[in-house]
């Protein structure tokens, strides 16, 4: 019984399908949307690990070319949720950078890895954060390789 | 019965939130003093203004386009952004909070300084003639 239980674990981990359901975590503070969503997609907090998470947060001022600064509160309460909600770092590996990205994460770049330079220097497509240029449900929390659609129409395919 | 009071005072709160651009304008005004009167001119000026005091932000047009009843796009991200014009966008301008969060931000980004009250009433009259 033991071994179908690991095993049952292992299919759930390997599976890609499930990697692909980022939903906003239940328990998502208002401001996670209206703070982090504004600019950006509100970003999964899987998609960082909680080191990155903290120093992105510690770094509001100087946000990737913005200033991104918050309330005291605002700004502990956010770095709490995403901390909580944060992916493991030995999955995504780190984002590098100061502040961290998490385009940098040897996850994104793995599951990314047949995108050439063109597609990412599109117009349409503008930043690598710009993920529903391609996903176009990122903001229900939906990466689906079966949804992706290339700037010009072309629809991803699995080679 | 014994909920009402507390859906009373969640209808009065949120009635005390939410206001018309107008009334937003008007407090902006009335901040500024001195019987200060918006005009939607001025706040064309400072929409098309050149700053350049950021190399990625340099006026507003960067991101919100020329024409504020369009929706625009932000310059390091592309991620959408809704029209700031009422007309094109209802809940524009009816939330005093975001809206001063805002120009607290933009402000000190793209003209590299805080904008006076005046300055945003100004502003708040000419997104809400935009058509």
């Amino acid at each position: 019984m033991k071994r179908y239980v690991s095993l049952f674990a292992a299919t759930l981990l390997a599976s890609p399908a499930l990697a692909d359901r980022l939903p906003i975590p239940a328990g998502a503070p208002p401001a996670f949307k209206a703070e982090c969503g504004s600019c950006h997609l509100a970003f999964p907090p899987a998609l960082l690990s909680a080191d990155d998470w903290r120093r992105v947060m510690a770094g509001l001022d100087k946000h990737y070319g913005d200033n991104a600064s918050l309330d005291d509160k605002t700004r502990r309460q956010l770095e709490d949720f995403l901390m909580h909600n944060a992916g493991s770092s030995w999955k995504l590996g780190s984002g590098g950078g100061d502040p961290p990205r998490l385009t940098l994460t040897s996850r994104f770049q793995r599951k990314h890895r047949e995108i050439t330079p063109a597609t990412w220097k599109d117009k349409r497509v503008g930043s690598a954060a710009n993920c529903v240029a391609c996903h176009p449900r990122a903001e229900a929390g939906s990466f689906s390789e079966h949804e992706i659609t290339m700037p010009g129409g072309r629809r991803h395919e699995r080679d | 019965m014994k909920h009402l009071f507390p859906m009373l005072l969640i209808a009065a709160c949120g009635a005390a939130q939410a206001e018309t651009p107008r009334q937003v304008g008007d407090n902006y005004a009335a901040a500024q003093g001195g019987g200060f009167r918006a005009t939607a001119s001025r706040g064309a000026d400072f929409f098309a203004r050149k700053f350049n005091v950021s190399e990625k932000f340099p006026a507003c047009v960067t991101c919100h386009t020329d024409n504020p009843a369009q929706p625009g796009r932000h310059a390091i991200t592309g991620k959408d952004i809704k029209p700031l014009a009422p007309v094109a966008n209802a809940e524009r301008l009816t939330d005093p909070a975001k809206v001063e969060k805002w120009f607290k931000r933009n402000c000190k980004e793209v003209a590299g300084r805080e904008c006076s009250a005046g300055e945003k009433a100004d502003f708040i009259a000419f997104l809400s003639e935009a058509r």
